[in-house]
């Protein structure tokens, strides 16, 4: 993918409090240099990802649908850089301490890339106490359509075990099984032959199911371990990480390079040739079409993630964030909702519910404003997989009721407390 | 014979007068006691149960009067001063006088002049759909027009304008509860003074873009040109975030505003017609229009 003429970067690309600007108009900025430092402890730094000018500081639409904060960056045709070797060779030897290591983690903005973005220096801060005694990689992609991780694994597994062995080393942890779903048969043997060299750490093959790529569903299918309502998979002594992630952690501390690009998929049934690309943080996705071979007619949507729980962007200046595995261009007949019917009782969605709820009445509760009895059915454990949504035969907006009423119940829980 | 019958109208009265004793004895033992003004002061009060108070009812709300020593800071909005000197009356306290108030809608992005650029499926709620994005067009201020605040309104005082896709609000029956409010996710919804003759000028819009961005997006949209806040003679309008506000309490309602405006972005409500050239757009309240049976259940 080649390099951006303009590039966006939104100062609010993980969970947790936005990052502070620290350039200015008509500031010149190379690649990797911070932008924007991280607001609080979850929080992170934001590098530039080319060389080039900050052309100005505006409000751009991003994948949330509302206009954010973003730096705008006009390159340059020097591509100077403040990391060492542009092309990383294979470098095996983890030289540095735990506390630098971290420390690389934190300062180079490194943050889950499975899609929830959530800052990897908390993940890894924790004092291991011996409690925790497994590591496990997400190789399972978390979505259909997307190929992001798969590709990652295929091209990059020596780096991929190297960078479980550095979090190894940081945290202590013995043992490692990286999970990847069985119809990955190639990724399988390409990770296995690369785990050789490594006794410790293990490949799982998984039935292919969705959702298993999110913490919770793929511990349970690994270690067969049930993370508590409401916990964390530290509390059955479990870190969970997302292969993107361990590459951008493998970067970041072997070579010292930011977290500035990323494995984007850009898929659809029309589209000439879909294709995973390193996309630099900041492409607007227009960028990105076009590389593919531009929309196709009779295109109705394009959504930002997967097909499941990917939300459609308003136009296609909408840039690439850390958190964008996926960019899915969905033509008219794949596009369209159908009305919504009433409820027939027939207990799909409580079939599917990955997390045991009862999707059809968490919907009515939260329709009819009683959120008090939604958050004692567990509401909040809902991981909005969007399944129920999914195989409703009566086209049941499940989904969108359930997230309104989380929003609203944590509104509740926190006013209160 | 006789005796049967007298055997059982004896039976029977001899029961009824057990269970009397019975009755009047437990009534007594278990009385609970209730200030009889709390009666008295539910039957002045409007009997709407629209929560325009704070408090979840007006036999609630009727509980509060009595029992607060201070009820200056206790209004009843749609019963307004009428209602509360009536029951200054029965309880002997001191009410706040207020301004009685209705609601505006601050949007006139109607269908013909903000356009739509995308296109949403999800269930029509404006909560729900305030979640997931900016809206239908491309101010992400505006009106969603999925009727979050028609359905709210216990008054029947409003309904969805199908031509604009904008909710209008009937004056008359507007009993400024605030239950739009609330339920507005975008804080489009605004209480104003009534004034004499229900006469208001506002500026219809909440962008806050930066005036060409907010212009496309919508053609009456406040670019934040201050031409307003110029010829204000009475300095009652700021501008803030490429936006005006007008204060209702220095207003004086000259109009002097609304005829600088170039996007015509103040409303002017029930004025009567000027010799000069009228701002296009007509005022989206209607005081007086009885409008047909709302026919969209939003």
């Amino acid at each position: 993918m080649p390099v951006p003429k303009v590039v966006y970067v939104p100062i609010a690309q993980h969970i947790g409090i936005p990052s502070e600007i620290i350039v200015d108009r008509k500031d010149k900025v190379v690649i990797g240099q911070v932008i924007a430092k991280s607001g609080g402890f979850v929080s992170s730094n934001i590098h530039s990802p080319v060389a080039g000018t900050v052309t100005k500081l505006d409000m751009i639409v991003d994948s949330s649908g509302y206009k954010k904060q973003c730096i705008v960056i006009r390159t340059d045709q020097k591509n100077e850089s403040n990391f060492e070797v542009p092309d990383f060779p294979l470098k095996i030897e983890i030289t540095l301490s735990q506390e630098d290591i971290l420390q690389h983690i934190t300062d180079y903005g490194i943050v889950g890339l499975g899609g929830a973005t959530f800052p990897s220096h908390v993940k890894l801060n924790l004092k291991n106490d011996g409690h925790v005694d497994c590591l496990i990689i997400n190789g399972v992609e978390c979505e259909p359509y997307l190929t992001a991780d798969h590709r990652l694994m295929l091209e990059k597994a020596e780096e991929i075990i190297v960078g479980i062995q550095i979090l190894m080393h940081a945290l202590h942890i013995e043992k490692a099984i990286i999970g990847i779903e069985n119809n990955k048969k190639d990724a399988i043997s390409v990770l296995k032959e690369a785990t050789e060299i490594d006794s410790r750490i293990k490949v799982a093959a998984l039935r292919v199911k969705y959702p298993q790529g999110s913490e919770k569903q793929l511990i349970r299918a690994i270690l067969k371990r049930e993370v508590p309502k409401g916990g964390l998979p530290m509390d059955v002594g479990v870190i969970v990480h997302n292969v993107g992630t361990i590459f951008a952690i493998y970067q970041a501390v072997q070579h010292n390079q930011p977290l500035i690009e990323r494995v984007v998929t850009v898929t659809g049934k029309r589209l000439e040739n879909p294709s995973n690309f390193w996309v630099k943080i900041g492409t607007p996705i227009k960028d990105l079409v076009e590389e593919v071979g531009g929309i196709p007619e009779g295109t109705r949507k394009i959504v930002n993630g997967g097909p499941m729980m990917g939300k459609a962007i308003k136009n296609t200046d909408v840039p690439i964030t850390k958190g964008t595995s996926g960019i899915l261009v969905i033509s008219e007949e794949e596009a369209s909702r159908k009305e919504p019917k009433n409820c027939i009782r027939c207990s799909q969605c409580v079939f599917v519910c990955p997390m045991g709820l009862e999707p059809h009445l968490l919907m009515n509760l939260s329709e009819k404003g009683l959120y008090e009895r939604a958050r004692n059915e567990d509401i909040m454990t809902c991981i909005e997989c969007g399944s129920c949504s999914y195989v409703c035969p009566s086209h049941r907006p499940l989904l969108d009721y359930i997230r309104f009423g989380k929003s609203i119940v944590k509104k509740l829980e926190t006013s209160k407390n | 014979m006789i005796a049967s019958v007298l055997s059982s109208a004896i039976l029977l009265s001899s029961i009824g007068t057990v269970s009397a004793v019975v009755l009047f004895v437990v009534s007594k033992k278990f009385n609970v006691f209730e200030d009889p003004k709390i009666l008295e002061v539910e039957d002045i009060l409007p009997a709407a149960n629209c929560a325009g108070c704070g408090s979840p009812g007006c036999k609630a709300f009727a509980e509060k009067l009595v029992n607060t020593d201070d009820i200056s800071d206790l209004f009843c909005p749609v019963g307004g001063n009428d209602v509360m000197k009536q029951v200054a009356e029965i309880l002997g306290k001191e009410v706040a006088e207020k301004d009685p108030t209705v609601a505006v809608l601050r949007c006139q992005g109607g269908c013909d002049v903000r356009p739509k650029t995308t296109e949403y499926q999800g269930p029509r709620s404006c909560a729900i759909s305030a979640m997931v994005y900016g809206g239908e067009t491309d101010c992400q201020y505006g009106c969603l027009g999925d009727g979050d605040c028609v359905s709210v309104c216990k008054f029947d005082a409003m309904y969805m304008d199908e031509s604009t896709g904008l909710p209008v609000i009937i004056t008359d029956k507007c009993t400024s509860c605030g239950a739009c409010v609330d339920a507005c996710p975008r804080d489009i919804i605004e209480m104003r003074p009534r004034n004499k003759r229900d006469l208001k000028i506002f500026v219809g819009c909440l962008n806050e873009d930066k005036g060409g961005i907010a212009k496309r997006a919508c053609e009456v949209a406040c670019i934040g040109c201050s031409k307003c806040e110029d010829i204000c003679p009475k300095d009652a309008i700021e501008m803030a975030n490429n936006l005006a506000y007008i204060d209702p309490e220095l207003c004086t309602l000259c109009r002097k505003c609304v005829e600088v405006c170039p996007t015509h972005s103040i409303i002017e409500t029930n004025f009567p017609v000027k010799k000069v050239k009228m701002p296009k757009e007509t005022p989206k309240v209607k005081a007086t229009a009885t409008p047909t049976k709302p026919n969209t259940n939003a």
